[in-house]
């Protein structure tokens, strides 16, 4: 009956309840919101990264994949030296370019990968197939679109193009067999793949037997920081990153929004505790006389506290509740706007729901909500009786 | 212990409560002794100040003396501990206040059944017996009302069946007729004297002429101290 007593006592003030509960719900929306970018981020980039069956990337030494033009010469012997480690069981070769194509009197460039196949994790084919001759290629929707053309068309690519003379140079017939999404690249980039040794072709001697990147599997059980020490060790020009060292690298990179969202979520942890003390303690200060004749008649002192702690809870609860789901809407909504970011693949995700950081975080404000309800509860448990209803009289 | 030939209810011996004020402390009740056996009712009645409601407080145990005792059905609640006290508060004591004081959110039976919920009485049980007690005051049919639904009598009426819903040795009433007009008073004062001829206990404070007359007995008081006591069970 004290629990009923409590939970009508909330329904007796309505709109207040109302509001409050919403306040606690904008709180809780903003604290899962804030643990979600927190975690989210390197949690899509390692998403990302062990998508792909490829524990190292190989790059010239000092830069991130495709961060720079540069490339690595000699990639058949490097490839084959790299192989030959005990504990690599694959390596996928990437050299990255561009590919232009004549659209009427404009000109049309895109990303050019060149990749072997059999390898490749950087694209899913989406429609058609995938490429199986030198003079085949997949494209992106955005290039198709942009291009005007289908799959199934033939086109004449370039691998340059020289605007002032208007002249294409490395140039290529190319017959588009599939339209692939490719998953490391932003939402509005054009992008096209062809077979490494085609695309090194078309670049000319500048491109003849390069790599912009190796992708390097190794075997179950093996150590990928160990392999990538051998690597570098053996390779004084490459660069031997790790899944987990390209995490570190974007948690380094990220530092400065974990501790925005870390700031953000303890400020809403701090609101929702006050906007509940508040209430509660405005509840038990208009109720007073109740309180004091309930344990005139007899009601325990414990009983006061939990009818009052009740209040609270029930009302970070719901709040909790009400905010799951607002931090999950208000997260997809951020995403959408977020993931026009240049640079950034068009899957990447600054607002990542891991259930368990979403749970914990909620478990902490409904534990505020249990904490914000014990001064007012205790007060409400001690009043004076005689005197309480004295001055309740007199008032 | 007995008066007569009944038992004594309550037992107060040299009772004081003062008050720690800066300066000189108050002495709301100066050495009490009072007597009262079961079956009595007991008007006690004195100007504003003299003590009254600070004596019923002690009495009720809601409030702990400064020095002296005061027995209740057999029990010492001056030396009771607060836990102790809230317990023998919730079966051994009814209370009825001026200003009613029912929980607003709950019905008229709701609010009956509160004391007994507390005291760990069957649902079944408590809800007979709140609907006997609605009877016996006769609201049987605003059982379902809330408070804000009932007129200041009817109010007073629930909280005196609130009162008794764990059949206790001795009911205390603050100025049980303040907040009521003079016919629902009236009322108020046949429903105290029945509650009396079917067996209960009752000391109440007032300033109500009419209801004091018709208590059996009336002590009076005048700063803190007892000055006359009429109507005694000889």
């Amino acid at each position: 009956m004290m629990l009923r007593l409590a939970l009508a006592n909330l329904t007796r003030r309505a709109a207040r309840t109302a509001l409050t509960t919403a306040g606690v719900a904008v709180a809780s929306a903003m604290l899962l919101d804030m643990v979600m970018l927190g975690s989210g981020m390197r949690e899509s980039f390692r998403g990302f990264l062990e998508q792909q069956p490829y524990q190292l990337r190989l790059t010239p030494r000092g830069t991130m994949p495709f961060d720079s033009e540069a490339t690595i010469g000699g990639a058949s012997e490097l490839i084959a030296r790299i192989t030959a480690d005990s504990d690599v069981v694959s390596v996928a070769p990437v050299l990255g370019g561009k590919l232009f194509v004549a659209r009427g009197d404009s000109v049309v460039a895109g990303f050019a990968l060149g990749i072997d196949p059999s390898k490749q994790a950087d694209y899913v084919i989406a429609e058609g197939r995938d490429i199986a001759a030198p003079n085949e290629t997949v494209w992106n929707g955005a290039l198709l679109e942009a291009a005007g053309l289908a799959v199934g068309d033939t086109v004449r690519g370039a691998a340059g193009y020289d605007p002032q003379l208007r002249r294409f140079t490395g140039t290529r017939e190319l017959v588009i067999v599939g339209r692939g999404r490719f998953v490391m690249l932003s939402g509005g980039e054009l992008a096209s793949a062809l077979q490494l040794p085609t695309l090194q072709e078309m670049g000319g001697p500048d491109r003849t037997d390069r790599i912009s990147v190796a992708l390097v599997g190794v075997r179950d059980g093996a150590v990928s920081e160990e392999v990538a020490k051998r690597i570098e060790a053996s390779e004084p020009r490459m660069s031997a990153i790790s899944t987990e060292a390209a995490l570190r690298f974007v948690d380094e990179r990220l530092g400065y929004f974990r501790q925005l969202a870390f700031i953000l979520a303890s400020v809403s942890l701090a609101v929702g505790f006050l906007l509940v003390t508040t209430l509660v303690t405005v509840s038990v200060n208009e109720r007073i006389g109740e309180f004091a004749v309930l344990r005139a008649i007899g009601v325990a002192r414990w009983r006061i506290v939990a009818q009052v702690m009740a209040e609270g809870v029930a009302l970070s609860v719901v709040g909790s509740v009400l905010g799951l789901g607002l931090g999950l809407v208000t997260a997809k909504w951020l995403n959408g706007i977020l993931a026009a970011f240049p640079g950034l693949p068009a899957a990447f995700e600054f607002f990542r729901f891991e259930p368990s950081a979403a749970f914990r975080s909620l478990g902490m404000l409904v534990i505020c909500g249990v904490l914000a309800g014990i001064w007012p509860a205790w007060r409400a448990a001690s009043l004076p009786i005689a005197k309480t209803l004295r001055e309740e009289a007199v008032a | 212990m007995t008066q007569g030939a009944k038992s004594l209810v309550l037992s107060a011996r040299d009772v004081r409560r003062d008050y720690p004020v800066v300066g000189e402390p108050v002495h709301a009740v100066r050495g009490i002794t009072l007597d009262i056996a079961e079956g009595e009712y007991v008007a006690i009645v004195g100007p504003s100040g003299c003590g009254k409601s600070t004596l019923l407080n002690l009495l009720g145990a809601i409030d702990r003396p400064t020095a002296g005792s005061i027995t209740i059905a057999g029990r010492d609640v001056s030396k009771l501990t607060d836990s102790e006290a809230t317990r023998f508060r919730l079966t051994g004591i009814g209370f009825v206040f001026q200003r009613f004081y029912l929980m607003p959110t709950l019905t008229a039976a709701e609010n009956v059944e509160l004391p007994m919920s507390e005291a760990k009485v069957p649902r079944a049980e408590r809800e007979a017996r709140a609907r006997e007690l609605l009877r016996y005051v006769g609201l049987e049919g605003r059982a379902g009302h809330r408070p804000y639904q009932l007129s200041g009598g009817e109010q007073q009426r629930v909280a005196i069946a609130r009162a008794l819903a764990n059949k206790p040795a001795l009911l205390l009433a603050d100025e049980p007729t303040g907040e009521l007009d003079a016919r629902t008073g009236t009322e108020m004062i046949e429903m105290f004297a029945r509650l009396n001829a079917d067996g209960t206990t009752l000391v109440v404070v007032t300033h109500d002429e009419e209801l004091a007359q018709a208590a059996k007995r009336r002590v009076h008081m005048r700063d803190g101290e007892i000055v006359d006591d009429t109507g005694r069970v000889a």
